[in-house]
């Protein structure tokens, strides 16, 4: 635990040093030093708390009460397998993102005052690891609000555009309002219980004792006000404003580590309210519901995209309803005492966290490198990548491959264990439960299914065939030694798959520390089933990439002296072909978006000239964001309209102002006397 | 004789005979038309043909282009690998192995569809396109019907390891239980039927021998691919035909002697082949627009099993 002191020490140390250069005056080298500070801070801190984590066994929980506590409640951490498996991605990538990132703002010493961004960053690392780690309401609140304010200053970095400043906006009122739940929730937790204290066996003997209205209102405020954060739709607006805004290795942390911790906190707060007492069966299916309406909005929306970060942004929308439907399947198992079920749905959840981690911060970073390179990541400017940045292109359609859940890859083995969670409905009571339970898994296979075009599209498009326009034509390419954080995430998206069998039955440990299954409960006989499987995959693996080998090997030995031809590509007998004539990310989906025109909402307009000699038309194909123009912006415009009615009162006449203090405190004496 | 060597010696049986549907399917189509036809061994002829021949690639492609014919062949023959075949199950089968399959013959689209783009030609943007629309139709319908499968296993009793294995959902207990009177079962190989449609792109979802690329889904997004490539491409498509068609035939298989499944197996998916001659004579290639109605009628199908099974 000392070690996790450790970290956490590191990271607030290096955030002091870069506040100080902050408010210096900003020059080459001290811009250079923050770049320097920052990185080091973070990738220090991220290794020794990457050790903390790994170097002690995986059940046995960490707990530590600082002597110097907070002004209410107690500076307590403790870190159970939970809490565990969330701080991984956090170190992973915080560490990884942090050198990307330091790679990338090499090139913008001068015009940003890099100190302040490094200061930021560290917070938010700060801020993670304590959200995961913190066992006290209040202390929770605070990290929390650490971790929702860094970020508006992250994404705001290039602020002089104005697309960049509304994003952050967008951001810091989602993760506002979201907060005003939790702050609802834990206070309401601190009254009912008397201590601050989030998870001790007291806490947990008392809340055990609650009415079920009231355990549902805790579980309610919990998914609104982390559902926020995970991005559950409809709260999901933020993502596609606000990462495709921010830098990318900023992105990459925020999809990558950030959001999950919505989910933890779902995660959590249903674990405190469900041990030692039922939980009610409706949790489970609202989970599993609108975990599978985020993951359909997200992939469908992402479709639409033809911004490549966009397009990343609304597939973390997705994947986080993957995660949310293995969480509902869990608790549905949990409440219906299905060993199978509680244990795959947890267990995928908390696979397909690690994996999303792997494969978001990978294709984020990745997107940040076409940015960089080309200066654009419109996807119809763009193509014939690969070509130019062979490497990068490999690690993109590694990305690519993985996040479509293709074996060899780790996606395929969260979507494996969440279907075998789903497939097990016939054990529940009632035909409607079983056939909802199976119509998710039919869920499951449109979104996997709409998944592969997706990152066919997202790979394809930019990386393949030829250049669309003058941006791909002039690029920069990386070096590949700036090139190893991504290098490291693809052998990571490797690993996760090939070592699956080893890594699930820590998984199933950590679902049964939060939701401990009765002892009547065949325990060694699932793992058993589970490895099994996995280690098949495993091979199978192993299999499909040394069989393509070998096809390889003899392919070329059969072409060996025969005749091997570079010719342009057929185009049916035209000599003189352009790459115009490829097919662009609207072309690409336009049999989906006419299919599924209500669902995508793609806006295709084309402007004709229509005279005898025809001159220059237009066609411009968008997909809007359709819930903040017809939802959000009429209800904030409301509010807006309310609050200025109430402008009333407000008009700057000191002698009324005073005449309310005295209202006010006539009302309180009288309040107070009876 | 072992169940892992019966297995494996109908998996040779399979990867040797699979071009043989081809041959088949285009006799009964000449036949039909009246015709003499290709010689049956023609697809044999052109593999041969093809693999002795040099190859021509296209200036604007990368390594995606030679890697995926590769990656697409090994993961069909993979995919082949864990079904049982001829009555014998794999011995590699697991828990969810269905599952495994599914996407190892997405990997084999994937990269397809990405040597496709490669080329940077419209016409194979155009094919990929339609494939990754249409499979992406065609992936919970599978999975639909392999759902209708496991929960028939799970309501008989049986434990989630047994019940969610290819071994067993294709094993012959599914053909006694409809002998046996679970009709509603009877609706999976017509589902099985259409998805071998969409999968293998035959008519009428696709006109592999169309004049017009414009038209075609698969065919043309393989028009650069020349010499070992295109012969490993072809010969995927027929182990995928293989693949399908093994599916549905299982499904009739009963416990039998196993030289009398054997013989049954093939005989059945030879059948299916003369079956799909007699379908691509008698109707014309649907318009794209109407394909999505075809796999939403199979999956209405699977669903209308799926209801029926738990209303008894």
């Amino acid at each position: 635990m000392s070690l996790f002191l450790l970290s956490l020490a590191a990271f607030a140390g290096a955030a002091l040093c870069c506040l100080s250069l902050a408010v210096l005056r900003p020059t080459r080298q001290r811009a250079r030093l923050a770049n320097l500070l920052g990185v080091l801070g973070a990738s220090a801190g991220s290794a020794v708390g990457l050790w903390a984590i790994l170097s002690t066994p995986f059940a046995t929980p960490l707990e530590v009460t600082l002597p110097f506590g907070l002004p209410v409640g107690a500076c307590t951490l403790s870190i159970d397998p939970l809490g565990r498996l969330f701080l991984l991605p956090v170190f992973v990538l915080g560490a990884l993102t942090a050198v990307k990132g330091a790679f990338s703002l090499a090139h913008e010493l001068t015009s940003h005052n890099l100190a302040v961004h490094w200061f930021f960053f560290l917070m938010l690392l700060l801020g993670m690891s304590l959200v995961m780690a913190a066992n006290d309401t209040v202390l929770f609140l605070l990290s929390w609000e650490i971790m929702s304010l860094a970020p508006f200053f992250l994404i705001d970095f290039h602020d002089s555009e104005k697309q960049v400043r509304d994003a952050s906006w967008i951001y810091l009122t989602a993760a506002h309002l979201g907060a005003v739940f939790l702050l609802a929730l834990f206070v309401l937790l601190w009254q009912k219980t008397g201590t601050t204290t989030i998870s001790s066996p007291e806490t947990i003997s008392i809340i055990s004792g609650f009415s079920p209205e009231l355990r549902s209102l805790l579980f309610v405020l919990a998914l609104l006000g982390f559902g926020a954060k995970a991005g559950l739709a409809p709260m999901h607006v933020w993502l596609p404003e606000a990462h495709p805004a921010a830098p990318s290795h900023v992105s990459a942390l925020l999809s990558g580590a950030m959001i999950n911790a919505g989910l933890y906190g779902i995660l959590r707060v249903t674990s405190i309210l469900s041990l030692r007492s039922t939980p009610e069966s409706w949790w489970g299916w609202t989970l599993l519901v609108l975990g599978l309406a985020t993951a359909l909005t997200g992939i469908f929306k992402a479709l639409a995209q033809s911004n490549l970060k966009r397009l990343l942004a609304y597939s973390s929308v997705e994947n986080m309803g993957i995660m949310l439907m293995g969480a509902g399947v869990g608790l549905i198992g949990y409440t219906t005492k299905n060993f199978w079920m509680t244990t795959f749905g947890f267990a995928a959840c908390l696979y397909h966290m690690l994996n999303h981690a792997a494969f978001k911060g990978l294709l984020f970073l990745g997107a940040g490198e076409v940015l960089h390179a080309t200066g654009t990541v419109n996807m119809a400017y763009l193509g014939g990548l690969h070509k130019k940045m062979p490497l990068l292109g490999l690690l993109f359609a590694v990305g690519a491959a993985s996040i479509a859940s293709l074996p060899p890859f780790n996606g395929f083995v969260s979507e494996y264990l969440l279907a075998l969670a789903l497939l097990d409905a016939p054990r529940l009571v009632g035909s409607e439960q079983q056939v909802g339970v199976l119509l998710s898994l039919v869920g499951l296979g449109v979104i996997s299914g709409f998944a592969l075009a997706l990152y066919v599209k997202a790979y394809g498009i930019p990386f393949l065939g030829t250049p669309r326009s003058g941006f791909s034509r002039t690029v920069h390419a990386p070096t590949p030694l700036s090139l190893w954080p991504l290098v490291l995430l693809a052998l990571l998206c490797l690993l996760l798959s090939l070592a699956a069998a080893r890594i699930f039955p820590h998984l199933a440990g950590a679902v049964s520390s939060s939701f401990p299954p009765p002892h009547t409960w065949d325990v060694a006989s699932l793992l058993q089933d589970a490895t099994n499987g996995l280690s098949t995959i495993c091979l199978t693996s192993l299999g499909l990439i040394f069989l393509s080998l070998l096809f390889l090997l003899f392919r070329s030995i059969l072409l060996r002296g025969k005749k091997q031809e570079v010719r342009g590509t057929w185009s049916c007998g035209y000599q003189e072909s352009s790459p115009r004539i490829q097919y662009t990310d609207a072309g690409f989906t336009e049999p989906s978006a006419r299919f599924l025109k209500t669902l995508m909402g793609v806006t295709a307009t084309v402007r004709l000239d229509n005279d005898i000699f025809p001159k220059e038309s237009h066609l411009s194909v968008s997909a809007p964001p359709r819930l903040i123009r017809l939802f959000y912006t009429p209800l904030f415009q409301g509010i807006e309209t309310v609050c200025n009615a109430l402008k009333i009162m407000q008009h700057g006449k000191i002698h009324i102002y005073i005449l309310y203090i005295l209202v006010t405190l006539c009302v309180l004496l009288i309040w107070g006397v009876y | 004789m072992s169940q892992p060597l019966l297995h494996a010696l109908h998996f040779v049986l399979a990867l040797l005979l699979s071009p043989l549907l081809f041959g088949i399917i285009n006799r009964v189509k000449a036949k039909v038309a009246g015709r003499h036809g290709k010689p049956l061994l023609q697809t044999y002829f052109d593999l041969i043909k093809l693999l002795r021949k040099g190859c021509v690639r296209s200036d604007c492609t990368t390594p995606v282009f030679t890697l995926a014919p590769c990656i697409q062949i090994s993961a069909t023959v993979l995919a082949l690998y864990f079904l049982p075949l001829g009555g014998v199950a794999s011995p590699a089968g697991f828990a969810g192995d269905f599952l495994l399959v599914s996407y190892l013959l997405a990997a084999g689209r994937f990269v397809i569809m990405l040597a496709a783009l490669d080329t940077g030609s419209s016409f194979e943007g155009m094919g990929a396109s339609r494939e990754a629309t249409f499979s992406a139709f065609a992936e919970p319908v599978l999975f639909l019907a392999m759902i209708v499968l496991t929960s028939f296993y799970m309501d008989l009793g049986h434990s989630e390891a047994y019940a969610f294995s290819l071994g067993t959902l294709f094993g012959g207990q599914s053909a006694l239980a409809w002998l046996n009177g679970k009709l509603e079962l009877l609706f999976i190989p017509p589902v099985f039927f259409l998805l071998l449609l969409v999968e293998n792109s035959r008519i009428p979802v696709d006109d592999p021998t169309t004049h017009l690329e414009l038209t075609m889904i698969h065919e043309v997004m393989i028009l650069d691919h020349s010499g070992p490539d295109l012969a490993l491409i072809l010969y995927a498509s027929t182990v995928k035909l293989w693949f399908f068609a093994s599916l549905i035939a299982s499904l009739f298989i009963p416990p039998m002697q196993i030289w009398q499944e054997s013989l049954l197996w093939l005989l059945l998916i030879f059948l299916l082949a003369v079956i799909l001659g007699l379908l691509e004579s008698s109707m014309a290639r649907l318009r794209l627009h109407r394909v999505p109605a075809l796999i939403g009628a199979a999956g209405m199908m699977a669903a209308l099993a799926l209801i029926l099974s738990q209303m008894r």
